[in-house]
């Protein structure tokens, strides 16, 4: 397979997956102005993921769509990292892993902005605008909750501790990425770690919650080895194309 | 001068169509009258997010779901405006979310039916925000200062709204056979609690005679639903569905459609907490408010502490 294509279709699944997940809080944030606001970010994310499954579909070139990629793969074809497909918890659940991905995010399409591949660069440079406000939204939550009350700081320590062992497998190199860094099209995300890492613990120190001990790294996600939750996902998810697969909508 | 009351001053007001403002003395039962039915409208947008978010997860393409996602958000939206023109009348927010789980404010009766299949999100869009603006256009000029100016700002994004449902309905309508009755199906089971929406008849409409000498509001109910008949059979038509009433027939010597009144036994059930999903929408509301309560906490507790670290 095309190594362009399996990348595009990477970043394209975390952030559908991710986009999945927070739309499931619309209309049950815990108050009105949270709720519009995490909304905004599951637009963001949607927007994203689906300029990157167009791209995937035009870069594979054999007739199918952005739709078709979305609905009509099966779980073990999505590969998407598994800590954006994790249930959305309580809120400190939900906004940990969401501070995880806007860090890595944010310095993701930095550097992918400046990509060889000018349609993976655009979809960056549109997206750093939008990271930049997500990361400002999700830490500033970390903030209050680590430092809010004792529950809310229990219930953001307890998120940290489950999520964690997600967070290796972003900076995760294999040889279709390789491949893609020499040409200059996708980012040695390796390199990114270092600096991801000192900006969690900074926003954690800062927020009086603690970076886990364990380092244990749990992965699978890119070889389509997900955790159990993303079946139930994308059965919801592609529910109504499985159907009534010749229907338009 | 003449020495005029401040009763004179307000009804010169109406009669000048000049708007009334949150710091102008009104009557009381005025102000009771607005608290009721703005917050009544600020309660139906959000608990009017459940319904259709129902089908978010389940929107069958990218484009379907973007678009779902962002009306949502927007009656969200709609419902910040509201709760901030109600607090213009002096009563707190926490007050009108507490009348609202407690089961003391009302909703659109309309949200407490069930979204069953994707065609409804349609018929939602199509239908339901097709009556609200009936309603709303009117708003937009009714006496109340912060209201009416909410309702310009949410009219502009109804009508999107109702452009969005149409367009689920047509590629439906024009879609595959099983496509095409499921959004008959729809129209079926949302026609006659649409009609609902106007409110009962003129005849029977407790709070219309005050609402219309305040210009709160500035058409009948009886008017707006053969306005809203009017309007949208022809739509039906074009979608090659049906109208599910027997005594639909044009009246050339009105200008309008006769139809059949719908079931106004079911409408004061559903309004008295009788409906399909009365039990599931408010309990939704009350469970997202008590979850998000350690949230609410936790905010203000770090920005009490924020705030007393920059007086220290």
């Amino acid at each position: 397979m095309n190594n362009l294509f399996v990348y595009t279709l990477r970043l394209a699944d975390n952030s559908l997956v991710l986009a999945q997940r927070l739309s499931e809080w619309t209309g049950h944030g815990p108050f009105l102005e949270e709720d519009l606001a995490l909304t905004n970010v599951a637009l963001d994310t949607f927007g994203t993921a689906t300029s990157l499954l167009e791209y995937a579909a035009q870069v594979e070139g054999k007739g199918r769509s952005a739709d078709d990629l979305a609905y009509f793969r099966h779980e073990r074809e999505y590969t998407n990292v598994l800590l954006v497909e994790q249930p959305n918890g309580d809120y400190a659940k939900t906004i940990i892993r969401q501070a995880f991905v806007d860090h890595f995010n944010l310095l993701l399409y930095t550097e992918l902005a400046k990509s060889k591949d000018e349609t993976i660069a655009g979809i960056a440079q549109k997206a750093i605008k939008e990271v930049t406000y997500h990361v400002r939204h999700s830490s500033s939550w970390v903030l209050r909750f680590g430092d809010g009350t004792e529950e809310s700081h229990n219930r953001a320590q307890e998120a940290v501790n489950e999520l964690w062992r997600f967070t290796g497998e972003l900076f995760e190199m294999d040889e279709v990425e390789n491949n893609l860094v020499k040409e200059g099209i996708s980012v040695n995300t390796s390199l990114l770690k270092e600096k991801w890492e000192k900006q969690i613990t900074d926003l954690l120190t800062k927020a009086t919650l603690k970076k886990p001990e364990s380092s244990f790294m749990q992965s699978g996600g890119r070889k389509g080895m997900h955790t159990e939750h993303l079946g139930y996902l994308l059965s919801e998810m592609q529910t109504v194309p499985r159907m009534y697969p010749n229907a338009k909508w | 001068m003449e020495n005029k009351t401040y009763e004179d001053l307000f009804e010169a007001k109406l009669a000048k169509n000049e708007m009334i403002e949150p710091k102008d003395w009104m009557p009381e039962n005025y102000r009771k009258h607005l608290i009721r039915q703005v917050s009544q409208h600020a309660h139906s947008e959000i608990v009017g997010m459940l319904p259709e978010g129902n089908w978010i997860t389940r929107a069958p393409s990218l484009r379907a779901k973007k678009v779902l996602l962002a009306k949502v958000q927007d009656e969200g939206g709609h419902g910040l405006y509201l709760y901030t023109a109600a607090e213009t009348l002096g009563i707190s927010r926490d007050e009108l979310l507490d009348n609202l789980h407690t089961g003391k404010a009302k909703y659109s009766s309309i949200f407490n039916y069930p979204t069953l299949t994707w065609a409804d999100i349609g018929a939602i869009g199509w239908l339901v925000d097709g009556a609200a603006i009936m309603n709303q256009v009117m708003l937009q000029r009714t006496s109340y200062g912060p209201y009416a100016r909410a309702m310009v700002r949410i009219c502009k994004e109804e009508s999107f709204h109702q452009r969005q449902g149409y367009e689920i309905m047509t590629h439906l309508a024009f879609g595959t056979p099983e496509q095409k009755a499921m959004a008959q199906d729809a129209i079926n089971r949302w026609w006659f609690p649409t009609m609902m929406m106007f409110g009962p008849p003129d005849a029977e409409s407790p709070n219309s005679e005050n609402a219309m000498k305040w210009r709160i509001k500035r058409e009948t109910n009886d008017q707006l639903r053969q306005r809203f008949v009017n309007q949208t059979v022809p739509q039906v038509e074009y979608l090659g569905l049906t109208v599910p009433d027997p005594n639909l027939k044009w009246n050339e010597a009105k200008k309008g459609y006769d139809f059949s009144e719908p079931d106004w036994t079911e409408f004061k059930n559903v309004i008295s907490g009788n409906g399909p999903c009365n039990k599931e929408r408010l309990g939704a509301r009350v469970k997202a408010h008590k979850d998000g309560a350690w949230v609410r906490e936790a905010a203000a507790a770090y920005a009490k502490k924020q705030n007393q670290s920059i007086a220290a």
